[in-house]
């Protein structure tokens, strides 16, 4: 645990920060007090988690081309949810709008209330950078820099400013990402010499080292050979002591090994022009849409019949 | 366009692709070969011309002297080349700021689909098709005389050339800009950096090769141009070096005018001679512009 | 920012919203910064009509529209009674040259073209497309040195012509290798761009390579090889160095290329060196050339866009 140490000065100056905002957020009063005596780190027990995010009734379109709709949940703290089904449903769509990267889709808008500890993130007055500060993500592609290993981790502390030794928090978000003993002696080698499965890693030890409270992975393994993806699995089981963590995935087997709440989505052809929208069907803790689901489509997929 | 002529490949066409076919393939292929070797017999003998010329006129003291308007044997280039270094530099100085922050705003800022950004983008266009002696008019009526004044100095010389290159800049900076891959851009930003620390730490250096290249083009074809120098007034003969940007000044291809334009013939060897210090200038320069494409141009 | 301690250990409830930091300031900032500089380019057209137009008007103040359009006597730097601004041997001079240019750059452009994109294995053409391009890239004051040093008195005169130390022919002929590679690179851009499918049908029915260049890619690729033909006539009827050294001072109207001509961005530049008073209509004479000659190349220019538009359409 030495490692978290580290990162304590920067939570607490962001707490700092919080108490002292003179803005007021729009849904304070309907946060429960639960949430501020939860410790960090330590796993509640279940069925008294708080949910981290609630999802109210989203939609999201391109242009005039409506992708996903009336997409209604809540995901929980110190849980992996799993987003599952077809291609084409949108829950990639859905995953980026909980960190706003569907901002950088220009013709992209979003509508209902994605809501982060009570704020809604497409509020006028949100900062997508300082949702993105708190809310690390992680790609299908692995994307590291064109840099070192070393510069690679610092990238994210170096451009929010974070105080600490470098060196210090760099180990540690490379410990937390179970790449520590494989880079300890090459920290100032390109990380493009690092294979697949090392890079995507790196790519969620570089989310880490920011200290985010959420980490989205948008079908982190589907590049990856299937001994990286066990590895990154483990990882996730790992990190959840500590984040939320949010996955898309294609890969069923995977959602049920490492998730444990999972929402299916379906995508149906809507309209005149049959457009493809993709929508929730529904969500269960991962053990019973696996074996119980409420929903027939559900076990159609999730038995093969279809997708 | 949709009447791509697949008729014309009728069944006759085919029967008869027999040896009168062939002689005319041969045919068109020589006549091919012959178009292509144009350019580059061209290229060859326009070298071999400059190099009788003016090679044995190229020496130190050609390139440490002033010119003189009596002795063919003594004249130099000093003033010349010392101006056009000095523009070079200038220019960049000009350029690879206003270049890039237009690259940037265009790519990473700007609403493609918005009026403004339109209109800046065919603007540019249209300013890269502009005959450079138009830029010579801009130079003399805003920057020499008019709004400016400054008078034909370095700093007019290197403001009309500067302007007459940026689109060059421009464009070449976009396309080193949109190489760099989104999933880089993504990747910074999900960090939570802000939009400008992305460019800045990711962005930009990504296409610094490209932009760099860029760049020494544009540079190379500013201290080529001779008409827009001409219009804006500056002198083609001068025995002083400038030493401000507000002192008057000479360049290399004013120099050659000067030398050729003589009606006195024996100074053309002293204008090939000029001709084959700017051409060794360009190659150096294009030869650093290919060495940086080679070395640093990142595959993604 | 002082890190005074919050106390509670307990998940925090992050604060998102925009505050005015100095990094949020910074960005706004660098945001208008740059849109000034995209401005730049956008004040630099503004400021070429300004300039043309501010003289222009003031020039036809003195001379008439209708004398500087129609008038076929150019002698704006004559003193006296033998002054005249018409223009018509000017524009026809320009055109006149950027033909004999274009007689050369046309067939050799596109057969170049050809051969880069339908002949040439990739190794010759990664060599040859950068030599082409070196040629372009040659100062146009050395095309001037080459036309008036080698051309006219070693080849034209080689061959027993009886041209003039300045003449059209030799002035257009270098024009001519001078825009020859802007036609061949962007007419190969336009032929490369012609997809392979179109091709194989054509060889598939039998076609040899040159029924296939001439009469499948040729064709289709048509807007795009237009396209860089205007751009190529653009760039001769602007060019100013090569005549200014190799064609001479004087624009008569007459077909005889053995003798000297001149073209509007020669005069501009002949004449702006000349000892003439800025107030008088030779002074104005440069602006309304340059308006004249802004304007044909603008239009040439919003031609060639076009077709490369028409062609992007078709196979992009």
């Amino acid at each position: 645990m030495a490692e978290r140490v580290t990162q304590e000065p920067d939570r607490q100056e962001r707490e700092a920060q919080a108490a002292t905002s003179a803005v007021p957020s729009a849904g304070s009063d309907g946060q429960p007090v639960a949430l501020q005596t939860e410790a960090h780190g330590q796993k509640p027990a279940a069925g008294t988690r708080e949910a981290i995010y609630d999802l109210d009734d989203v939609g999201v379109t391109y242009g005039s081309v409506p992708a996903v709709r009336e997409v209604t949940f809540p995901i929980y703290q110190h849980e992996i949810t799993a987003l599952i089904g077809p291609s084409g449903c949108g829950k990639s769509t859905l995953i980026r709008c909980l960190n706003r990267m569907n901002d950088l889709i220009p013709a992209a808008s979003v509508t209902g209330k994605v809501s982060y500890h009570g704020q809604n993130l497409y509020d006028d007055e949100i900062d997508p950078v300082q949702v993105r500060k708190h809310i690390g993500m992680v790609f299908q592609k692995p994307n590291p820099f064109p840099k070192t290993i070393y510069d690679n981790i610092a990238f994210g502390p170096r451009v929010l400013g974070m105080d600490g030794n470098m060196d210090e928090i760099v180990e540690s978000a490379l410990r937390r990402g179970a790449l520590w003993d494989e880079v300890k002696d090459r920290l100032k080698t390109n990380a493009f010499g690092m294979s697949g499965g090392q890079q995507q890693r790196l790519c969620i030890a570089r989310a880490l080292a920011t200290s985010p409270d959420v980490i989205l992975m948008d079908e982190p393994c589907s590049a990856l050979d299937p001994i990286s993806t066990g590895r990154i699995e483990d990882l996730m089981l790992e990190l959840k002591e500590n984040y939320s963590i949010v996955i898309v995935t294609h890969n069923m087997q995977q959602a049920a090994r490492v998730s444990d709440r999972t929402a299916f989505f379906i995508v149906d052809l809507k309209g005149e022009e049959s457009h493809r929208i993709g929508h929730l069907v529904e969500l269960s803790p991962t053990e019973k849409i696996f074996t119980n689901p409420d929903d027939q489509r559900t076990e159609d997929y999730v038995t093969g019949k279809f997708g | 366009m949709s009447a791509v002529p697949e008729a014309g490949l009728s069944r006759k066409v085919v029967e008869r692709a027999s040896s009168g076919q062939r002689t005319k393939d041969l045919m068109f292929r020589l006549a091919l070969l012959f178009s292509v070797s144009v350019g580059f017999v061209v290229l060859a003998a326009l070298v071999l011309d400059v190099m009788i010329d003016g090679a044995s006129r190229v020496s130190l003291d050609f390139i440490t002297s002033f010119p003189s308007r009596i002795s063919p044997e003594s004249t130099g280039v000093k003033s010349a080349l010392i101006g056009t270094i000095y523009l070079m530099v200038l220019c960049a100085v000009f350029i690879v700021p206003v270049g890039v922050a237009t690259a940037v705003y265009l790519e990473e800022y700007a609403n493609r689909d918005s009026r403004l950004s339109r209109l800046i983008e065919v603007n540019i266009q249209n300013l890269a098709a502009v005959p450079s002696v138009v830029y010579g008019i801009l130079g003399l009526a805003f920057i020499v005389r008019g709004p400016l004044g400054l008078g034909p100095v370095l700093l007019a010389g290197a403001l009309t050339l500067g302007l007459l290159v940026l689109p060059v800049v421009i464009i070449v900076s976009r396309e080193a800009i949109r190489a760099v891959p989104s999933s880089i851009r993504e990747g910074s930003l999900a960090l939570g950096a802000t939009q400008w620390q992305t460019i800045w730490k990711q962005v930009l250096p990504g296409a610094l090769p490209g932009i760099a290249t860029g760049v020494i083009l544009a540079l190379s074809r500013a201290i080529g141009e001779t008409a827009p120098l001409l219009v804006i007034g500056a002198a083609t003969f001068a025995r002083f070096n400038p030493e401000g940007i507000t002192d008057r000044f000479t360049a290399m291809p004013l120099a050659i005018f000067e030398f050729i334009s003589d009606a006195d013939t024996e100074f053309r060897a002293a204008g090939a001679a000029a001709i084959i210090v700017l051409l060794a200038l360009l190659v150096v320069m294009n030869a650093g512009a290919i060495f940086l494409r080679n070395r640093y141009e990142r595959k993604w | 920012m002082e890190a005074t301690s919050a106390g509670a250990t307990g998940a925090p409830r992050p604060d998102l919203y925009r505050t005015r930091t100095r990094r949020s300031t910074g960005e706004a900032a660098i945001r208008y910064a740059l849109l000034a500089a995209a401005l730049v380019s956008v004040l630099t057209t503004t400021g070429i009509v300004f300039s043309l137009l501010e003289e222009t008007v003031v020039f036809f103040g003195d001379v008439g529209v209708g004398e500087f359009l129609s008038g076929t006597k150019w002698t704006p730097l004559a003193g006296g009674e033998s002054q005249s601004f018409g223009v018509v041997p000017l524009v026809f001079d320009t055109l006149y040259l950027t033909g004999i240019g274009l007689l050369v750059a046309i067939p050799f452009g596109i057969g170049s073209a050809i051969y880069l994109s339908e002949y040439a294995s990739p190794r010759v053409r990664r060599i040859l497309k950068p030599v082409l391009e070196v040629l372009s890239g040659v100062p146009t004051i050395v095309f001037g040195y080459f036309a008036l040093t080698f051309v006219t008195p070693e080849i034209l005169k080689g061959l027993g012509l009886e041209v003039g130390s300045f003449n059209a022919l030799s002035a257009g002929l270098v024009l001519g290798v001078l825009v020859l590679p802007t036609i061949a690179t962007v007419a190969d851009d336009a032929l490369t761009a012609v997809p392979g499918s179109l091709r194989e049908g054509a060889f598939g029915l039998g076609a040899s390579r040159m029924q296939v260049s001439v009469r499948v890619v040729l064709p289709a690729a048509l807007s795009g090889v237009v396209a860089a033909l205007v751009l190529g006539a653009s760039r001769a009827v602007g060019e100013t160095v090569i005549i200014l050294v190799a064609g001479g001072q004087k624009a008569d109207l007459t077909l005889d290329p053995t003798v000297a001509m001149q073209n509007m961005a020669a005069f501009i530049a002949a004449a702006s060196r000349a000892d003439i008073p800025t107030s008088g209509p030779e002074y104005g004479a440069i602006f309304a050339v340059g308006t004249t000659l802004f304007v044909m190349t603008l239009v040439l220019n919003a031609i060639s866009i076009r077709f490369v538009r028409k062609y992007r359409q078709v196979y992009e």
